[in-house]
């Protein structure tokens, strides 16, 4: 694997090389490197780019790496993944994608994920997103996720948006059933001349289902950014949605969440709060001997966090 | 050794008026001195203690530390010259979590159990609070403590602590005299709090009363402390002593 590629690998993912157990890696638009663990089945698609990820029920404890690395500037990648979950199961993926950009052209993935998670299992799904390079083309990725999720189930996502992504517009749509639960986590960060959308649709349908949709977002320079929340209460269920957001320079951030009650039993909760680093703030930290400069790195980076 | 000579701050108060917040101080405090500063609301008490640290800046007069004149210097300047201070209103941080914010006062990365022994100080039972965001699920006396136990982290010649009992319950309050305590024996520096708490000002070796942004009162306890008493029926501050 080429220099470029591992640089990212290690960003989006945190490994080196090839890791144990199920995995497959997409590199350049092509399905590669796959390999199954004894539960959990990875398998290429016939009809569309892309593949099926199907664990077993009562697989429990595995770890599956999906990443996808692009080197290729110019390079628009479309790709289907879907995920089948066995019933009470309890699996952790790693996803993730890094586009390494050093032509004129712009490179683009557009990853359209689909969950299928079945009855008790729980999930955690953590999605990196990074681009570098010195070219001057823009590195987009724009992923949609589509959830269901099963009776008593349950799915926990962690995205993070770290660093060179030019553009991204992601869309989550979940429908959550019985005693089911959805959990995101969600940091962004944008600079210079960067945009990001992020949008998510929710509905609550099963009888005690929850939601709880956190962003946290920093946006410097020039870069924009939109927070789109949509939850629907469908039934006795609870939601949740917070978007934070720290604004620098001559950054823009829009956030608008959305909730609708159409069950009496429904509770749902929205905040959204954005402003620029407080100097009480940065004045405790100089008062603990970092300069103005470090100050402000330590505040965004923990926000980020 | 700490002087402050003829230090003056002035803002406007409307109508094109300046209001003297403080007038004309003149201090020295040696090393190894354990100093309080009191007097009622209003008379300019945290305003000197942010001066000390660079937050507010004097209309007029010097601050010397250790020889230097820093009075031009910027907080983190001061910081790293060795001033140390508590705020009064703790700072919350999104995403920073407690040991983050010690690792930072103590200049390196700290490992649990370095973490711990801070906390625990302060009489926090540290292991629950270590990896605790230093967000709004901290109480008031919680981010209080945290607040001490990190100057208490700092390697520094002046600990400045604007106010530490406010929100620190009773159970808790012989553990912060200790801290003092120990801080003072640790860097045979100088200790200031700005407090109204009598236990406080009863162990401090030298109280300075600030009355309308001027020294009205400077000398050990035994000096002063009869005479804020006496005030008490006077109703001139302190309304009403605190039994505890």
């Amino acid at each position: 694997m080429k220099t470029e590629l591992k640089q990212i690998l290690q960003q989006v993912s945190g490994i080196d090389g090839i890791p144990n157990g199920a995995y497959s890696f997409r590199i350049n638009g092509i399905s590669e490197l796959h390999n199954n663990s004894e539960n959990t089945e990875i398998v290429k698609k016939s009809d569309k780019p892309g593949i099926d990820v199907v664990v077993k029920p009562n697989t429990k404890g595995e770890l599956v790496h999906i990443p996808t690395l692009i080197d290729h500037s110019g390079l628009n990648d479309l790709v289907y993944n879907d995920f089948f979950i066995g019933e009470n199961s309890e699996i952790h993926i790693i996803a993730g994608c890094g586009i390494h950009n050093d032509g004129m052209h712009a490179t683009q993935h557009s990853g359209i994920h689909t969950f299928y998670i079945g009855k008790n299992a729980k999930v955690k799904y953590e999605e990196k997103h990074y681009g570098q390079g010195q070219g001057t083309g823009n590195r987009i990725i724009s992923p949609k996720t589509i959830i269901h999720l099963a009776e008593g189930s349950s799915l926990e996502i962690d995205s993070a948006q770290i660093d060179g992504v030019d553009y991204t517009k992601r869309l989550t749509e979940a429908t959550i059933g019985d005693n089911a639960s959805l959990t995101t986590k969600e940091v962004i960060l944008t600079t210079a001349n960067q945009t990001a959308y992020t949008d998510f649709r929710i509905e609550l349908d099963g009888k005690n289902s929850s939601c709880s949709i956190v962003s946290r977002s920093v946006a410097k320079g020039e870069s924009k950014q939109f927070f789109y929340s949509v939850i629907n209460g469908n039934n006795q269920c609870q939601g949740h949605s917070a978007c934070d957001a720290i604004i620098m320079d001559y950054a823009t951030v829009k956030a608008v969440p959305d909730v609708t009650a159409n069950h009496v039993d429904a509770q749902l909760i929205h905040e959204a709060a954005i402003g620029k680093i407080a100097g009480e703030q940065i004045t405790k930290l100089m008062s603990l001997g970092l300069n103005y400069e470090e100050a402000e790195a330590e505040i965004v980076a923990a926000f980020l966090r | 050794m700490l002087e402050i000579k003829n230090l003056s701050f002035q803002v406007e108060n409307g109508d094109d008026k300046q209001k003297e917040i403080l007038d004309n101080i003149n201090l020295s405090i040696s090393s190894g001195s354990f100093v309080a500063i009191t007097g009622p609301n209003g008379s300019g008490k945290s305003t000197l203690a942010k001066m000390i640290m660079g937050i507010e800046k004097p209309t007029e007069g010097q601050i010397f530390f250790n020889g230097e004149d820093i009075t031009e210097k910027s907080i983190h300047q001061r910081a790293k010259a060795g001033i140390g201070f508590a705020f009064q209103q703790p700072v919350h941080f999104k995403g920073m979590k407690v040991i983050d914010l010690l690792s930072l006062a103590a200049g390196h990365k700290l490992d649990v159990e370095e973490a711990c022994s801070y906390l625990s100080q302060v009489g926090l039972c540290a292991i629950n609070y270590i990896f605790r965001e230093l967000d709004n699920s901290l109480s008031g006396g919680e981010m209080k403590r945290i607040e001490i136990a990190m100057l208490a982290a700092r390697d520094v010649n002046l600990y400045i602590f604007d106010e530490p009992e406010a929100g620190i319950d009773l159970w808790s309050f012989q553990n912060l005299i200790q801290v003092f305590k120990n801080l003072l024996t640790k860097t045979n520096g100088i200790i200031i709090v700005i407090s109204h708490q009598e236990r406080i000002l009863e162990i401090a070796d030298r109280i300075i009363v600030l009355e309308e942004g001027k020294i009205a009162k400077d000398g050990n306890s035994g000096e002063v402390l009869p005479h804020l008493m006496f005030g008490v029926e006077d109703c001139h501050f302190y309304g009403r002593r605190v039994n505890f």
